[in-house]
């Protein structure tokens, strides 16, 4: 059976998704107030960098064409990360990073979930590990939102700032692209607009547990599936790559 | 207002399979009782050491007194009778 190169793309995909985020997580190791959150933060961005590897490993299988994860990661260019942008904000403050995480982990659980009966073994086996390491982040994410938001006022004011400067970019996540509609279609992949309705919800539901107020709608910001990134990603990228782009062919 | 005041200390059992039962592994600080469990199993269980966690604040504790230890423990000492010692053990019965 010859490869399905658009399934190799999905795959990327997901592993950008996943090693971004976990990138953006690792920036704030060792910088976290607390030794258990520290602890936490670290686990939780290797657990995306873990994720990331198993997609890129699969990709390269389909690909064969000699290429490893690290290639993947550290030698494709800027245009060629398919993340979305929600996963490239910076961290920000506290309040930044776990509206950040919430957002998007309340997306990637259902995809996950979606993923794990999809046709493609390959995908439907990594996104069954995956699942329970991202439901224990939601859960960790989603207690944390609810303490800020309903905590004092200065936290309260803070991460309803947060939510409102991030939704902009939760509008990407559910708009189908070819992409998306093909893995549908053929792969019995995730339904978007399913997944966007039970967002809705569950998202809706944590945000009025943490006594905050869903933005408004407004104009979403998007781009990151076709390789459109915002700013702040060429310095992530740079960061994250100037080692083996300094030095060719380095092991570590 | 931000204070400078730690997050309460929270005591940690973990049982490490089924039927064992749970042991002190250590301690952990955290603003609330779910963050407390949250914080063992991200302390305490990073390399599977764990299949159930018990997590109480420390100042919960009821501990024994050091300075009674003589009235405590003492008087167990002599009792041998208490340990079932005294009792001849059938033939063909192994792992008593």
């Amino acid at each position: 059976m010859s490869t399905d190169p658009r399934l190799i793309d999905y795959v990327l995909r997901l592993g950008d998704n996943a090693l971004v985020l976990g990138q953006r997580m690792l920036e704030v190791v060792a910088a976290y107030p607390e030794l258990e959150e520290e602890l936490a933060n670290a686990n939780f961005a290797l657990d995306y960098i873990g994720q990331a590897r198993l997609f890129y490993s699969y990709a390269c299988q389909l690909e064969g064409n000699g290429r490893s994860e690290d290639d993947m990661a550290f030698l494709r260019r800027e245009q060629e990360f398919r993340n979305l942008l929600l996963v490239e904000q910076p961290n920000g403050h506290f309040g930044d990073t776990i509206v950040r995480q919430v957002l998007f982990d309340v997306y990637y659980l259902a995809l996950l979930e979606a993923l794990k009966h999809c046709k493609d073994t390959g995908i439907s086996e990594i996104a069954a590990r995956a699942e329970k390491e991202v439901r224990y982040h939601l859960r960790h994410g989603a207690q944390w939102l609810v303490r800020l938001g309903d905590g004092t006022e200065e936290s309260h004011n803070r991460v309803q700032r947060s939510l409102e400067q991030l939704w902009r970019y939760t509008g990407e996540m559910f708009a189908a692209d070819e992409l998306d509609a093909y893995m549908l279609s053929s792969y019995d992949g995730p339904d978007l607009e399913a997944i966007g309705e039970q967002w809705r919800e569950q998202v809706g539901a944590i945000v009025a547990e943490a006594t905050l107020l869903l933005p408004a709608d407004q104009v979403m910001t998007s781009g990151g599936k076709q390789g459109i990134h915002t700013e702040t990603f060429g310095y992530l990228i740079a960061e994250m790559q100037s080692l083996p782009r300094s030095y060719p062919g380095v092991t570590w | 207002m931000m204070t400078d005041k730690e997050w309460p200390l929270y005591e940690v059992f973990i049982r490490s399979r089924s039927g064992l039962s749970h042991r002190h592994a250590g301690s952990v600080h955290a603003a609330d009782d779910q963050m407390a469990l949250d914080h063992a199993r991200d302390t305490y269980t990073r390399r599977s050491e764990g299949v159930s966690i018990w997590v109480v604040r420390s100042d919960r504790i009821v501990a024994s007194d050091p300075a009674e230890t003589a009235a405590f423990f003492e008087p167990a000492e002599d009792k041998i009778y208490r340990h079932p010692t005294f009792y001849d053990i059938p033939d063909g019965v192994e792992n008593l």
